[in-house]
């Protein structure tokens, strides 16, 4: 199916989040992810199941003033 | 101070952006002596680790870390990275920001108001950055803000307090309130001089970061800090316009003599 992870168009077999961290290779403990404007915290990432056309945020800390 | 029953003794807020390198970034840290230290989140790449690899010298420092919503300009925006802050650094302390405009960012403070009410009543601490202007403090108090963060100058322009007039108000005005001026404070007598008006502590990143020696410049901010808030506590004398001698008049020879 077709989902937008940060910005960008992809084509991806995951149909969790956390099947798509994996799939993309993500890795660490750093991340924060939300689909649709709702953050999925840690625990439900296993369970929360991606649809069609989602717009999925991969965040991490970063330099901010 | 208090910042939302948190007592706080360094008045320097500092940013983690901007340095020559993260090496300067944690030597500026430390010699700024602040508490409280800022930051973001952004897009992580697909199997990068950047965001692991500045965290893991932000969070050696054991800093308060109050994370931001920067660059957001809408209300849902801000309200979604809030929430995604909270989950990733587990603080309910967010620095709100919603920009409405690009060249200037200057605060949307109509939508900072409807954000900060959203994420109060979802259990944030917001520091909210808004401008000077009365009746928007005002009503980020009526939301529940117990900081506010009025800025001294756009940010990144360095220009220190602008409109004193208007911070004075502000101060007189809500005499309780903590207050952290945020952005555009460029050399340490601006973070003096906001001290020394009353405000609680000073909120800077790019007077640090792009200094020659940023590492120095967080020491000089220090001591301005430091300095400004004295002399807040001191008293400072009622300016004049007429001098006043200093040295007694009494006793000054040849003191009213008669020209020879």
């Amino acid at each position: 199916m077709v989902v937008t992870v940060n910005g960008e168009q992809r084509e991806v077999a995951a149909e969790t989040v956390k099947a798509l961290l994996d799939e993309l290779e993500y890795e660490g403990d750093f991340l924060v992810v939300a689909v649709n404007h709702e953050v999925v915290q840690r625990r439900r990432w296993a369970e929360r199941a991606l649809t069609e056309g989602d717009r999925i945020e991969i965040l991490t800390p970063r330099q901010g003033g | 101070m208090r910042l939302y029953g948190q007592d706080i003794r360094s008045r320097l807020l500092i940013g983690t952006a901007l340095y020559p390198s993260p090496a300067v970034m944690e030597q500026a840290l430390r010699a700024s002596g602040a508490e409280i230290v800022t930051v973001s989140l952004r897009r992580e790449a697909a199997g990068g680790k950047a965001g692991a690899a500045f965290w893991g010298i932000v969070s050696a420092l054991g800093a308060k870390v109050l994370p931001n919503t920067a660059g957001c300009r809408t209300v849902r925006d801000a309200v979604t990275t809030a929430q995604m802050a909270r989950e990733l650094f587990g603080t309910p302390w967010i620095k709100l920001e919603v920009i409405g405009d690009d060249e200037t960012l200057q605060p949307d403070v109509v939508g900072l108001v409807e954000a900060a009410e959203i994420l109060i009543r979802d259990g944030f601490e917001v520091f909210p950055y808004c401008t000077d202007d009365l009746t928007v403090v005002s009503r980020l108090l009526d939301v529940g803000c117990q900081v506010v963060m009025p800025w001294a100058a756009p940010i990144g322009t360095g220009k220190g307090l602008v409109n004193p007039y208007a911070l004075r108000t502000l101060r007189a005005r809500f005499p309780e309130v903590p207050m952290i001026i945020d952005a555009g404070l460029g050399a340490p007598s601006h973070a003096a001089q906001a001290l020394e008006m009353g405000f609680d502590a000073v909120l800077l990143n790019t007077a640090i970061a792009k200094a020659g020696n940023p590492v120095a410049m967080a020491r000089a901010f220090r001591l301005a800090v430091e300095a400004g808030r004295t002399a807040y506590e001191a008293g400072l004398m009622p300016p004049r316009d007429l001098a006043s001698p200093s040295t007694p008049v009494v006793g000054t020879p040849f003191w009213h003599a008669a020209a020879p």
